[in-house]
């Protein structure tokens, strides 16, 4: 745990520093062997990309270079080796590691007000912005202020 | 004009958010995550005993009793410290401890035990860390206390102080009704 | 003692911002001209104790006096001498100090340039100022005292994060701080008219320079910041959504917001209300980074939370900031109305919409960023969003302001006559489609679909930001600065379209273990590794590997990443080793060891990528180009409620 220890400080660190940017001190290489089907490769890829290494908490699987994290990449791999889907493999994870692993939240009811924020608070900027405009295309439009 | 008032209502209620989440900053500082496994049946594996690797043992064997399954390794810093408490669970005698070696040299932790004392009733070698994942295991050490029916019931993140022992787990292995359920 | 006296410096500093409040604020209240001087003066001793308390501190740093706690946490007597100042800020007490410190240049700013400003507005800024101020320093003194001794002194000090021992890291803060504390000038400018009580919106015109001023330096901040991560955390990441970089994000996207109503308000006196509420908006968001970085409710900064008592000030003073102004805002607002009316196809409308959707992005952004915690309190569950969430939802709210902004600065103020620009509307889209696909389709080939949308928008952005600038040079029509300005801005926000859409759809990405001599191949470039040897440093050791790049026969990069190990946090450190290009970045960088001359490697290609910093930079320029604007220079004199600005250089030509 030592050297989880001296990651956190770092970061601390840098947190402190910057308020912006620091996501991985020492970046992984990532040993595990790749598929020479292309398609279980980008499979492979997404999912390392889309699952939070538990133990630093701020970067994806890929990019952790803490034991563990390469434990979870092998994981992975054997997974898709072994026919599983990418749900399937997520929701090994999420029996493991709750939801907190996944970086992309599932579709689920329970996240629905997640999901759906983005394209409802468009509407709702859009119903404004047409009742504004409408109110003030009926107003006067006073030629005076501008030379 | 109560639209005007509406800024001031959306800023209480990001106040209550933030207040929440105040409350949660040392659970997250240490990264605690509820364990999915609670209150859901412990994992099930096969793993060689650490000092005689012919010898296996199966997670069936925890049925019919009381156990605490704890995941060390001799690189973690932290189970030195914790060592100590195990020792202590291990005298008071209310529950035998499964010790998980996780990931570890074999030679470097039988040395560990025989110098630190031994606190398991078996220790099991998972050199490949498969069980430690299925246990979801990602901040060693970590314990978990599994009931006679091989139910999940409590977790420590970490090592396990006298103090946790006490609050969290104890009360478990003393309220047998809550065993069953 | 010097130390102690920096110390005492910071009380009296403490002291003077108190001073500077009341006098400021109860001054105007009451009409009493000596007291609002006073406010003026306090501004002035204010700066010269922080200063002072500063430079001692900074002396404690090059001195190596490590029995300040501070010093021997953060320095070491083997760091060199720019990294020891720069280390000041290395972390929360220090960074803290200079977030006091440019909010003291600021307010001096602010006071020796309003001069010209009624003072009684003059002197409420200055009080509003003095409150922000007095609430950070007694967080400084009560909660995170940098001046601290340390008893017994250390021998040494625990040396700098070997990260942050950077050229572009060390000059970073200092830039991002000032966009960050620039918005409480904006916002003391906003409270000013509000506590005033003002109906008309000469506000406007006097908070506008200053606004644009500190969103410059915060795009310049983000920028750099995102180009440090790229180039020193060696994973090729520019951006990553995490909760830290989205605390400065926010700000930034709600200053943009700001920049734009700010123009339609101070020109037309629309949106006044609206406006108003931004300010205050986009400071609150700069206040909730501050709490979201440094109280430790986010996992991303874990490290802060060891004492609660930070995040519990914190929040008290936003509540009391926020809460105040937002209260402020539901007693002023309602007598800010107008009945001025524009068009639906007008200049107005199209900022109204530019406002509403950088809202929503803003919004976005913020939900995704409390989203842990919003669950949290709803009882939802655990629940995490990384770059998988904010990547599409981002693009909800900005795929429509940025297909909008090319017909937007066409749109003339007050009556739709796009009719008119129709013809270079449609003759720069035409442009647009041709170049942008065949760059996507001849050059660099790809599948997804938003990658031909993401050529042609930026594209079409810079073409029509051009067009109009360019047609009235050639009638010899000299353009104000206002209007370079916006243009060269715009056209930043289309490069910065171009450089995302292409590095984030063209990227290759590879990890691969290569023996001495071996060589891959990524995206036509071929990659050779030839080995490492060792390296020496003054206050590290390491590897320094050697990969060789060539496209065809032509050597383009010679690589050199390296893998340190510094001395006394014993941390180790990977450093990528980037071959620039202006449309492309090369990089290598070193993994493991693998035996026998044997190394895993990560080679990646990133096309375009400078293209986002670079856009980032132009944006900002633009920004600062339209401060030359005449209009500023001829500022009208304050005067009656309802006197309206008179000529508008910056827009009247388009």
């Amino acid at each position: 745990m030592s050297a989880a220890r001296i990651r956190q400080r770092l970061l601390a660190a840098v947190f402190a520093f910057t308020m912006l940017g620091a996501v991985a001190l020492a970046f992984a290489v990532d040993n595990t062997p790749q598929f020479a089907d292309p398609v279980l490769q980008a499979r492979y890829y997404g999912l390392t990309h889309e699952l939070r290494c538990m133990q630093c908490q701020s970067e994806a699987l890929a990019d952790s270079n803490v034991g563990l994290a390469a434990d979870l990449r092998m994981e992975v791999h054997k997974l898709i080796e072994s026919g599983k889907s990418d749900v399937e493999i997520r929701d090994f994870m999420v029996a493991r590691y709750s939801e907190f692993i996944l970086l992309r939240p599932r579709m689920s009811l329970r996240n629905l007000w997640l999901w759906a924020a983005p394209g409802l608070l468009l509407i709702a900027g859009i119903v404004v912005a047409l009742r504004v405009l409408r109110r003030r295309a009926q107003l006067p439009i006073s030629d005076d202020e501008v030379s | 004009m109560k639209r005007f008032l509406l800024p001031l209502g959306g800023f209480a209620l990001l106040v209550v958010v933030l207040l929440v989440g105040l409350r949660h900053a040392p659970e997250r500082e240490a990264k605690f995550v509820k364990s999915p496994l609670l209150g859901k049946p412990a994992p099930q594996f096969t793993l060689p005993q650490l000092v005689d690797p012919a010898q296996t043992f199966d997670s069936s064997s925890l049925r019919g009793g009381w156990h605490l399954v704890n995941i060390w390794a001799t690189w973690c810093v932290t189970c030195r410290e914790e060592h100590e408490v195990l020792l202590q669970i291990k005298q008071e005698g209310r529950v035998p401890i499964v010790g998980l070696d996780w990931k570890d040299e074999d030679a470097a932790a039988i040395s560990w035990l025989s110098q630190l004392g031994n606190p398991y009733q078996v220790v099991l070698a998972d050199r490949k860390g498969d069980v430690a994942i299925d246990f979801g295991v990602y901040l060693a050490p970590e314990s978990f206390l599994i009931d006679p029916q091989g139910i999940v019931v409590e977790k420590q993140y970490g090592a396990m102080t006298v103090e946790d022992w006490r609050s969290k787990f104890l009360p478990h292995l003393t309220a047998p009704a809550k065993a069953g359920a | 003692m010097l130390v102690e006296l920096g110390h005492f410096a910071m009380i009296l500093a403490l002291a003077l911002s108190a001073a500077q409040a009341f006098f400021g604020l109860t001054g105007a209240a009451l009409k009493r001209e000596r007291w609002m001087s006073v406010a003026t003066s306090a501004v002035t001793g204010q700066f010269l104790f922080l200063a002072l308390g500063t430079a001692t501190l900074v002396h404690a740093f090059v001195v190596n006096d490590f029995s300040v706690k501070y010093v021997a946490n953060h320095s070491n007597s083997a760091l060199p001498l720019f990294y020891r100042v720069a280390a000041l800020w290395g972390a929360h007490e220090g960074s803290l100090l200079l977030w006091i410190c440019v909010l003291g240049v600021w307010s001096i700013a602010v006071a020796w340039r309003g001069a010209k400003l009624p003072p009684d507005y003059l002197a409420r800024v200055l009080g509003v100022l003095g409150v922000v101020s007095f609430g950070f320093l007694l967080f400084l003194l009560t909660t995170s005292n940098p001046f601290e001794r340390l008893l017994p002194a250390a021998i040494d000090g625990a040396d700098l994060n070997p990260q942050l021992q950077d050229f572009a890291m060390a000059i970073h803060p200092p830039i991002l701080y000032a966009g960050y504390v620039g918005m409480s000038v904006s916002f003391a400018f906003a409270c000013a008219a509000m506590l005033e009580g003002r109906r008309d919106h000469l506000w406007a015109h006097w908070q506008r320079p200053w606004t644009v001023m500190a969103w410059a330096f915060l795009s310049c901040g983000i920028a750099l910041g995102s180009w440090w991560a790229y180039y020193v955390l060696g994973w090729g990441g520019w951006w990553a959504w995490d909760p830290v970089e989205n605390a400065s994000f926010m700000p930034w996207l709600a200053g943009t917001a700001l920049i734009h109503s700010l123009i339609v308000t101070d020109k037309r006196g629309l949106f006044k209300s609206w406006t108003l509420l931004l300010s205050v908006a986009v400071f609150s968001l700069s206040l909730l980074g501050t709490f979201l970085v440094r109280s430790g409710v986010l996992n991303s900064v874990h490290s802060f939370a060891a004492d609660p008592a930070r995040g519990i000030f914190i929040l008290s003073f936003l509540v009391l900031m926020i809460g105040g102004a937002l209260a402020l805002y539901a007693w002023r607002a309602p007598s800010l109305g107008s009945d001025v009316g524009f068009e639906m196809v007008s200049r107005e409308s199209f900022i109204l919409f530019n406002n509403i959707l950088l809202a929503v992005a803003t919004a976005v952004v913020f939900g995704g960023t409390l989203a842990p915690m919003i669950a949290d309190t709803l009882g939802l569950g655990t629940l995490s969003v990384g770059p998988p969430y904010f990547n599409p939802s981002f693009l909800v709210p900005t795929l429509p302001l940025v297909a909008l902004l090319s017909v937007g600065i066409h749109a003339r103020w007050r009556r739709g006559q796009l009719s008119l620009s129709k013809q270079r509307l449609l003759g720069t889209l035409a442009i647009a489609l041709v170049v942008g696909l065949g760059i996507v389709y001849g050059i660099y080939g790809s599948t997804r679909l938003m990658t031909p949308i993401g050529a042609v928008l930026g594209i079409w952005i810079i073409l029509s930001s051009l067009v109009d600038p360019l047609l009235q040079l050639r009638k010899r029509i000299a353009l104000p600065a206002g209007v370079l300005g916006m243009t060269v801005a715009h056209i930043g926000v289309g490069i910065f379209v171009l450089g995302i859409t292409f590095v984030e759809s063209s990227t290759i990405e590879r990890d691969i273990a290569l023996a001495q001599g071996q060589s891959h191949t990524i995206g036509g470039y071929e990659f050779r590794f030839l080995g490492v040897e060792n390296m020496e440093g003054p206050n590290f050791d390491g590897v320094r590997g050697h990969v060789i790049v060539s496209q065809g026969s032509k050597v383009v990069a010679d690589l050199h990443p390296d893998k340190r190990r510094y001395f006394v946090q014993g941390t180790v450190t990977t450093k990528a080793a980037i071959g620039a290009q202006w449309n492309r970045d090369l990089l290598a960088a070193l993994g493991e060891d693998l035996g026998s001359n044997s190394w895993s490697l990560r080679l990646q290609y990133r096309p375009m990528i400078r293209f986002v910093w670079l856009g980032a930079a132009i944006m900002a320029l633009g920004g600062v180009m339209t401060l030359f604007d005449r209009r500023y220079r001829t500022a009208p004199v304050a005067a009656t409620a309802n006197t309206q600005t008179t000529g508008d250089p910056v827009q009247a030509s388009t």
